[in-house]
Formats: C-alpha cells, structure tokens, sequence
C-alpha cells in the first residue's frame, strides 16, 4: 500500500464521511443545504443586514412602496434612494408622505444606524447599508414599510432570527425529552414501556392546533417577550418530542438484538458504554434527519400560532407576527409587498424537507 | 497459553445439567401468561477441555438458546451450567451478573452472521481491542501490540488496523469475530454456525483457522451447526437436539457411521452425498417438526418417526449411555439398527 487509492480511501473512511459522500451526490439537497445555512447567517447578522431600526415607526413613513437602489447617479456608480417628501393632498388636505424624486440621498457601505449588540458580545451601531446625511424619515426601503412606517425589509431580517431560533431551541427540548423518554421505553420495557408508548398515542390522537390554541391561550398577559417566546417554544416541543421518542425506541429495540451489542456484552461491556459507545452511534445519523424534518413542522407551528394572534405578541417580531399584516383588506389593496414575508417561510420549509430528505438517505451508507 | 497449570485436555471443562429455558406467551391487555415455549427442556451434556462438541439440530430446535444460555445472554429457567477454570467450578446459571463478568473473558462467542456482529462504527483495532480495554488494558501502546498480534494470529494484514467493517468480506469479517473472541484468552469458544452465512470457498479456510487455532491455543469449542459435512470435518463428538431436547450425543465417528436415534438417522441421510450419481436414500421426515409451545405427549419426535411404537406415544424416553460414550433417548434405541453414512471412499 505505498500509495493510497480510491479504495484505500473508502476503506479507512468514517462513518460521517461516507454521510457526506454520499449526501453530495443528491443535488437538490445540497442546495437546500446552502439555503439553509444562508437563512441562518441571516439570523446571526440579522440587524447588521437591517437597514432601520425594526420597531421605530413613523408616521410620515407609512405604507411605502418597495423602493428599488439606484446604482448610477450622473453615469457614476453611486447608489442611492430617494428621500420622503410631505404633500398636502388637495382634496383632503391630509398630509401625506410620498418618494421625493427631487432628492437623492447615497448609501455607504458599513454605515451608521441604530445600535444593536452582537449575541450580547458587543454593542455596534454598524450596519451593511447605511444613508448619508439622511434626513429624518428617509431610509432604504427595499421592500416597503408597514403601516406604522416600520421598514419590512429590517423586520423581515430580525423576524426570520426569532422565527429560525424558535425552531432551534423547540427541536433540542424535543430531541431531548425524545431520546430520553424512548430510551428508557426501550431499554426498560414491560410496563415503563407501555405507559410512554400509550402516553405517546394519547398526544399524537389530539388535534395540535386547538390543544396548542388552548395552551397559549393559558398564557398570562403580562409576560415579557422573553417569557412568552420560551413558553411557546415549550409548548410547541412538548408535543412534538413524540416522533423523536419513536424513532430512537425503534433503533435501539433493533439494535439491541444486533450481535455486536452482544457481543460488547460478553466483553463485559457496561450498560453506558454499550449504549453511548455501540447504540447511540449507530443511529446519530437517524436522529439527525428526523431532527431536520422536526424543524419546518416547528417553524409552521410557531408561524400559525403567531398569525392567529396565540403565539408571539408584538413587540416581538416573528414571520407569524408579520403575516399577521396580511390578515386585514387594506393590506391586500394598499400594501400588498407586505405578503413577501411568506416567502421565507415557504423557502425555508422547502429547504428544510429536502434537506431532511437528503440526509435521511445518505444516513445509512451500509444500507 | 491456554488454562492454568495443572489443567489437562480431557477433563471436563464445562457440564451442563437438565437445562431449561422457557419463554413465557402472553397475551391480552394485561399480558398475562397463557403457555410456555420449551425452548431447551432438561438438555444435559458435557465438553471436554480442549475438544470439539458439535451441537447440531434443525432450526428452532433450541440449540442457539442452549449456547446464550451457557454465555449467559439469555437467563436459564432452571438447571445447572458448571463451567471449571483455574481449577475452580462456578455454577453459571445461578450466578450473579456482578461475579458473571470476571468469568466471561474465559468463554467468548463467535457469531454466525458477520456483518451484523462487527460495530460498523468502529475500525478493526477498536474492535478487537474493544475487549482488552473493557477488562482494564488502558495502555493503548500495549493493547495495540496484542491487536497486531491477534491480527496475526488470524491472518488478517496489521496494516487494516484502521480500516472499517464495511471493507471487508465475510470471511474477513470472521476471522476479525474471531480475533475479539480470542483477545482476552478464553478457554471456551461458543461458535454459533460460525460458517453457515459464508461462501462455501470461504468455509473451510475459517474452519482450518478454527482447528489451528484450537491446536495451538488448546481452545475448547462448543460449535452449533446445521450442516453435517462441516460438523463431520471438526468435530470430536456430536450432541443432536430435537424440539429442546438431546436425542443423540456421540463420538463423531461412530454416530456418523451407526446412529442410534431414528432423527439422527434421518438428519444423516439429508446430507448430500460427495458421491457422484449414487442413488438418494434420503429419508423424508414427514409433517412439521413439533411446535414446542405444545410438544406432543411421550418422545416429542414420535409424530414423524417410522419406527414408532404405541409406547412412544404415551412415555418419555430419556437419554441414557447404551455404550460407553454413546448417549440415546430412543425408547427402541438397543433393538433398532439403523443406517449410517458409509465412509467416504
């Protein structure tokens, strides 16, 4: 063996990297692999990306339409946008705001804005885009405001992190009681085993929308954002541990008739390691991919509670928060830009099925 | 290298008494028990150090749940396992899992299927170090000098150390079970059909690695089989089992060349002949082997027996030694001569 070739290579490779060989060669997954982890800096950058403080509003910058960057003033590459301009409407004698084409103000990169802290790291008024010598009401308004004058585009930015991380913090709750409650199902059996697996049918036969309805409802009123934001996600994983607890009680009854457990046994192999060094590797990679098909059924269910109006309450900013817009006539005839924040939500539930799918297959190269 | 001093080949290593393993039936909500599968009722047989038992029988006839029950996977019913090392007895049905582990690293098991008994996590040198570091080789200079040498020993490359399962063959596989079998020294190697899934090129080089290896390291082999022409190659006295009972235990030879229990006949007469163009003298058992949840009264084979008798319906024969060496439970066993397999020419 002077020189290591292909089979060499493969002989010698582990487990996750047969995975990931073997999940390359599924395109769309990839792909969804990218857009995901595009959506997640998103969430890490999410005020360095905004543009204007995402609670601010203003009225004289309500319900402006998505305004494009211009990039070449005079035949010179110098972006800009134009500033708000009051307008006393004739007929009503209303002041309205409307895009004041006679004046331009540019953009610079890195500029200055409203201060955010980094993961609580450090505090930095910098951000992407920034306008010079803007006045009071202008801003880069790349997908419209509302009707408060809040500009979407930083909202969207700062929902999708809310939104992303309720996912998050749901599946590792639910991945936990999951892993746990399976485990002992399976490893104990007898009647531990029947208790769980009925408990399981119990909260699987119930309806989710109303139950999930009734516990947000249960909620009291004068919780701060904070507060709310766990206990929705609290609520969301206690029903959903229930397909993780499946999977893993499945794997490990199957697994604990494999020959090389007993085999660990006859060693003298101690109840820990055989279950942390010969059980729970064999199936990481299952847990993986059910975990990525939990994370958009999270999502949804954070959006939908969060759209009737159970979940997050504004303040907070989240995709459900947003759409919430979307619920009233005047949205669809006046503002219609602020449908856009569905498309996320539709992207990243995609992605994340594909991706689910990808990794589900590649997770057992020996099959 | 192998046993402590003193300890001699053929002595009894390991004697298992009236053994039985029942597995409840439940049923219902409540699961309540409503019967019992005799898996391995009252089996009794010895192993001599350093010998060969072969224990052979169709399937589900008990005889994997006889040897996890000699290991202790499985937890027997009733009975007694005496298994004697370094001079001492230890009764290993009754014991308790606590002193069990001191006892395992001198019983180890080979498996039958080798894909399934390799952790496919794990590169070979894990593997049959696996053991050595469970029973306190911490060094992990030392333990990968004597995973070289087992290596050797099974003649399998030390340059694989790191390779994993999924790159090797079935025999390889194999000879790397037995490579973590032997790790830790064991005196008894349980061989559950240790060739049965493998290519029939691929058999005999295990089986001579087995012999070898017993030549050399004085190993002591229970070897469960189905297939007689490799039990016939290996063994030194055959134990048959019929629905979780021992019909028939002899000396290889002589139980080859004169059965003395109509299913040992029967079950010789199944095996293919080497012989080109002889005639078939095979003897079709009739109907379906017994369900051992419910065996028919008397001898359990009496049902599908062409020489039964009224008195096999209604009395149990037991195994009794009808010559020196040479164990029945036919309740006709003195009066019938029955056909062998004539010697290969």
């Amino acid at each position: 063996m002077a020189t290591p070739t292909d089979a060499d290579k493969f002989a010698v490779a582990t487990q996750l990297q047969l995975t990931w060989w073997r999940f390359r060669r599924h395109k769309l997954a990839m792909v969804s692999l990218v857009v995901v982890v595009l959506f997640y800096l998103v969430a890490l950058g999410a005020d360095f990306l905004a543009t204007s403080d995402p609670h601010a509003s203003d009225a004289r910058t309500s319900y402006i339409a998505p305004q494009p960057i211009h990039f070449f003033d005079d035949g010179a590459f110098r972006p800009f946008v134009y500033g708000i301009k009051g307008v006393r409407d004739v007929k009503t004698f209303k002041l309205v705001y409307t895009v004041d084409t006679g004046r331009k103000v540019h953009l610079e990169l890195f500029g200055r804005g409203y201060t955010w802290s980094f993961l609580g790291l450090f505090e930095t008024d910098i951000h992407l885009l920034g306008l010079r010598d803007a006045q009071r009401g202008d801003g880069i308004f790349l997908l419209g405001t509302d009707q408060l004058g809040r500009d979407l585009w930083s909202r969207l930015m700062v929902a999708t992190r809310v939104s992303l991380t309720i996912g998050l913090v749901g599946v590792t709750v639910s991945l936990f009681l999951g892993v746990l409650l399976g485990g002992i199902s399976a490893v104990y059996g007898g009647v531990v085993d029947t208790v769980i697996q009925r408990l399981i049918e119990v909260i699987r036969s119930m309806p989710t929308i109303p139950l999930w309805l009734g516990l947000a409802a249960a909620l009291p009123n004068d919780w701060s954002v904070m507060q709310i934001y766990f206990a929705i996600t609290v609520i969301i994983s206690l029903l959903a541990w229930t397909d993780l607890a499946r999977v893993v009680r499945g794997k490990f009854l199957s697994l604990r008739e494999e020959d090389f457990v007993m085999a660990a046994e006859l060693a003298g192999a101690s109840q820990g390691r055989i279950i942390f060094r010969h059980m729970l590797p064999s199936f990481a990679s299952h847990i993986i991919a059910a975990v990525s098909l939990a994370l958009p059924a999270m999502i949804i269910s954070e959006t939908s509670l969060s759209f009737l109006g159970l979940g997050l309450r504004p303040p907070a900013i989240s995709w459900g928060i947003l759409l919430q817009d979307a619920q009233n006539i005047q949205t669809l005839a006046l503002a219609p830009w602020l449908l856009v924040s569905a498309i996320p939500v539709i992207v990243v539930i995609l992605a994340f099925n594909f991706l689910g799918d990808g990794l589900r297959d590649a997770a057992d190269p020996y099959g | 290298m192998s046993g402590a001093a003193g300890e001699k080949r053929g002595e009894t290593i390991l004697e298992v008494r009236d053994l039985r393993k029942h597995f409840p039936i439940r049923r219902g909500l409540l699961r309540r028990v409503v019967g019992q599968v005799k898996a391995v009722d009252g089996v009794s047989f010895t192993i001599r150090r350093g010998e060969t038992l072969a224990l052979v029988g169709e399937s589900g006839c008990g005889k994997t749940t006889v040897s996890r029950c000699i290991l202790r996977a499985l937890a027997p019913s009733g009975g007694a396992i005496n298994f004697t090392v370094g001079g001492r007895t230890a009764d290993l049905a009754t014991m308790r899992r606590r002193d069990l582990r001191r006892l395992r690293r001198h019983m180890q098991m080979v498996f039958q299927d080798p894909y399934s008994s390799l952790n496919p996590r794990m590169v070979v040198g894990e593997i049959i170090g696996e053991p050595l570091l469970i029973n306190g080789m911490t060094n992990r200079a030392e333990r990968r000098k004597r995973v070289t040498e087992l290596m050797e020993l099974v003649q399998l490359p030390a340059a694989y150390f790191n390779r994993f399962p999924h790159a090797f063959s079935g025999g390889q596989r194999q000879r790397i079970g037995i490579a973590r079998a032997l790790a830790l020294n064991p005196e008894l190697i349980v061989a559950d059909e240790p060739v049965s899934a493998l290519d029939v090129s691929v058999q005999a080089q295990i089986l001579n690695l087995m012999l070898d290896l017993q030549d050399r390291l004085g190993l002591t082999y229970l070897f469960v089989a189905h297939d007689l022409s490799v039990v016939k190659h290996v063994s030194d006295r055959v134990a048959v089992m019929y629905v979780g009972r021992m019909v028939e235990i002899g000396e290889t030879e002589a139980l080859f060349a004169r059965p003395r229990h109509p299913y040992t006949e029967a079950l010789l007469s199944a095996a293919p002949t080497p012989v080109p163009g002889a005639a078939s003298t095979r003897i079709v058992l009739e109907r379906e082997i017994a369900d051992p949840a419910n065996p028919p009264p008397g001898c359990a084979f009496h049902p599908r027996c062409r020489y039964a008798i009224d008195a096999c319906r209604v009395q149990t024969p037991v195994l009794e030694e009808i010559e020196p060496g040479s164990f029945v439970s036919c309740l006709r066993a003195r009066e019938l001569s029955l056909r062998g397999v004539a010697e290969e020419a």
